[in-house]
């Protein structure tokens, strides 16, 4: 891999040849020829970076060469170094990739927001390409006035902007029966974190007039799934937001641009993306999406329904199986907390696979129904550990363990599982994901 | 005494003017975008949707049939249709093709080690099954479908489950009066159903504990 395109490449000698006529002849040739192996030295500078030819005392090749002008890359883009900072898909989880999902690089992330090109991906029928001149939002049934408006109405309104945390329902749920997940951002990486901005839900609803008997708002998108769900009015009223942008810009097309609902705290299901319509009923609808899926199945045989908010959560994203240790000596062991309910309260954390454990330092912000960082330094001795997170939210609520969550609610809910998390570090430093019970 | 009246007469005199004051804050916070916002009255944003613009986007319907449009098709047509526009995914008898959803089967499965949860064996509500069908099926042609269509895929995946028989016909009405097995299988969250503790030192004293590093098959459902 080079530094530069073969196009970056020709500009730039074309420029060193320019820059180096007023030079003497021999002079000349000299700088050319340097400037020549510089470039070629840049091309090589990836494999070049596991020797010591970048390291003091010597002088490194990135210092002694021109980069790439403004613009290079008029969006920008992470450094090539970065290139496995992705989403990634399990395949055998869905039929194709157009009803599937892709999981958030947790372990690589730093702070609480989620880069825009790292939040994971859930649709059921694809991304639509939906031009926003074109895009209406419907607003009716048990409304006084019925509306619709455009995206331009839609910035007209006050604002709001927050950060929230959206979790997948299914997060963490293909380990109901045992551990099978190889990696941290396939066994917690259905969530992310983001600044929203947009208008609140109860803004729009005061503009519209809700009548007495309105009790439920159904929320549909614009997609080839028409995805659709039933939201009850008291949370419609409450914190409900009608989203058009996400970390500073306009949300990504695989986030509902131009126009998403986000439900802080709830199932990410219910944050319907490339909303089109808010229809006011009386009852709730029983969509596909709140009875044949998104419902919790019990041991009983018999399913909880509207199981909306996402309880208190957390996981170690370092060490984790995509962060290893490297040797004995000290590390910082840190990870996410979050909880639909409310803000972190605590986290404490355990070495010994549970038996004891000791409180970690909540560092950054500490937001409701954000994502929460948590950490502590260790001195790691090379000795093997069982490590575990265990979260408190404000309520009082304290994660439970997976034997709890087993005991209660049986091996076949897919959704809401939020127990305490293991991961077993070798004397190699290695992680891999296993279950305590 | 003359004090305490004097007192008493200015702190009088100061109430009324407070309450002057705020009524004359109140008329006028009236006037206040907020104030009028708060009382409903709105920003007047946005255009008046019409009956006709609604409707073409008004899909949804509900389990005591509000929503559902006059129609009928009949198992013989949706077999049909069926055999041409779903089985590919679906399984000519709804068994599911590859990681595609099973449809029909699975009856009294849902306590056993591996659920089906079908059609059949999970879904409560008739209208949820002819509301998804209209709204996103087939899966590579949403919202293609004419109503009689949908009525009759309806009916046929009801009668692959034993739920119609072959010579069954469905409409508005008759499709609301099936009652589906699983009806009365679902309630009302109850979370929080956990009470852990904050145990803080020797918290496995008494337990003894198993260490799995991984299930030997893939558990695949996740939605």
């Amino acid at each position: 891999m080079s530094f530069f395109s073969d196009e970056q490449e020709r500009q730039l000698f074309t420029t060193l040849e320019t820059e180096s006529k007023p030079l003497p002849g021999s002079d000349r040739r000299k700088f050319l020829a340097s400037a020549i192996a510089l470039l070629g030295a840049a091309g090589v500078a990836k494999s070049a970076s596991a020797s010591t030819a970048n390291l003091p005392p010597q002088v490194p090749q990135w210092s002694k060469t021109l980069g790439p002008g403004v613009l290079t890359n008029p969006y920008g883009k992470p450094s090539h170094f970065e290139s496995e900072v992705i989403r990634r898909t399990v395949p055998w989880l869905t039929a194709d990739r157009i009803s599937s999902v892709s999981m958030t690089p947790l372990a690589s992330l730093s702070g609480i927001i989620t880069p825009n090109s790292l939040v994971f991906e859930r649709h059921h029928s694809g991304v639509p390409d939906i031009d926003p001149e074109q895009h209406r939002l419907v607003i009716h049934g048990l409304v006084e006035k019925p509306i619709i408006l455009s995206m331009h109405d839609l910035q007209r309104f006050p604002s709001v902007t927050e950060i929230k945390f959206l979790e997948c329902a299914a997060n963490g749920g293909m380990e109901w029966k045992g551990p099978q997940m190889k990696s941290l951002q396939f066994s917690h990486g259905m969530l992310s974190c983001c600044e929203w901005t947009g208008v609140r839900l109860s803004t729009i609803l005061a503009e519209v007039g809700i009548k007495p008997q309105a009790k439920w708002v159904l929320a549909e998108g614009a997609d080839g799934a028409g995805m659709a769900r039933s939201i009850p009015l008291e949370k419609a009223l409450d914190d409900t937001i009608i989203v058009y942008a996400q970390n500073g810009e306009a949300l990504r097309p695989e986030q509902g641009y131009p126009l998403r609902l986000l439900n802080p705290g709830w199932e990410g299901n219910t944050s319907i993306k490339w909303l089109r319509r808010l229809k006011i009923s009386d009852k709730p609808w029983y969509m596909r999406e709140e009875t044949s899926k998104y419902t919790d199945l019990m041991d009983d045989g018999r399913a909880r329904k509207f199981s909306f908010v996402q309880e208190c959560n957390s996981v170690i994203t370092s060490p984790a199986p995509e962060a290893p240790f490297k040797g004995p000596g000290w590390y910082r062991i840190e990870g996410f907390a979050w909880s639909g309910r409310g803000k972190i309260k605590a986290v404490d954390i355990s070495l010994d696979g549970g038996n004891s454990w000791q409180q970690a330092e909540l560092t950054g912000l500490v937001l409701s129904k954000s994502l929460t960082r948590f950490s502590i330094m260790h001195h790691w001795q090379g000795n093997p550990m069982l490590l575990q997170s265990r979260a408190v939210d404000e309520t009082g609520y304290i994660q439970p363990t997976i034997t709890q969550l087993r005991a209660e609610r049986g091996t076949n809910s897919i959704y809401h599982k939020n127990s305490i998390h293991t991961w077993k570090l070798d004397a190699n430093g290695e992680v891999s994901n296993v279950q305590l019970s | 005494m003359y004090n305490l009246v004097n007192t008493v007469s200015l702190k009088f005199f100061g109430l009324c003017a407070a309450l002057l004051l705020s009524s004359a804050l109140l008329q006028a916070s009236e006037k206040t975008p907020q104030a009028t916002y708060n009382q409903g009255a709105a920003f007047a944003i946005g255009s008046p949707a019409s009956s006709t613009e609604i409707a073409g986007w008004d899909i949804d319907v509900r389990p005591d049939g509000v929503g559902l449009p006059v129609g009928s098709g009949s198992v013989e047509q949706g077999a049909l249709l069926y055999e041409q526009k779903c089985a590919m995914c679906h399984g000519d008898f709804g068994e599911g093709a590859g990681r595609y959803p099973k449809l029909a089967g699975g009856e009294g499965s849902l306590q056993d080690a591996r659920p089906e949860k079908t059609v059949g064996s999970y879904w409560p509500y008739t209208s949820t099954l002819w509301d998804y069908i209209r709204r996103a099926m087939p899966y590579y042609a949403p919202q293609s479908l004419q109503v009689d269509e949908v009525y009759s895929l309806t009916a046929y995946v009801l009668n692959l489950n034993d739920i119609l028989d072959d010579d069954a016909v469905v409409d508005q009405q008759s499709l609301m009066q099936i009652e589906m097995p699983n009806r009365d299988g679902f309630y009302l969250d109850t979370r929080p159903d956990i009470q852990n503790d904050r145990c803080m030192q020797d918290c496995l004293k008494d337990t003894e504990q198993k260490l799995v590093s991984s299930l030997a098959q893939p558990q695949v459902d996740v939605d």
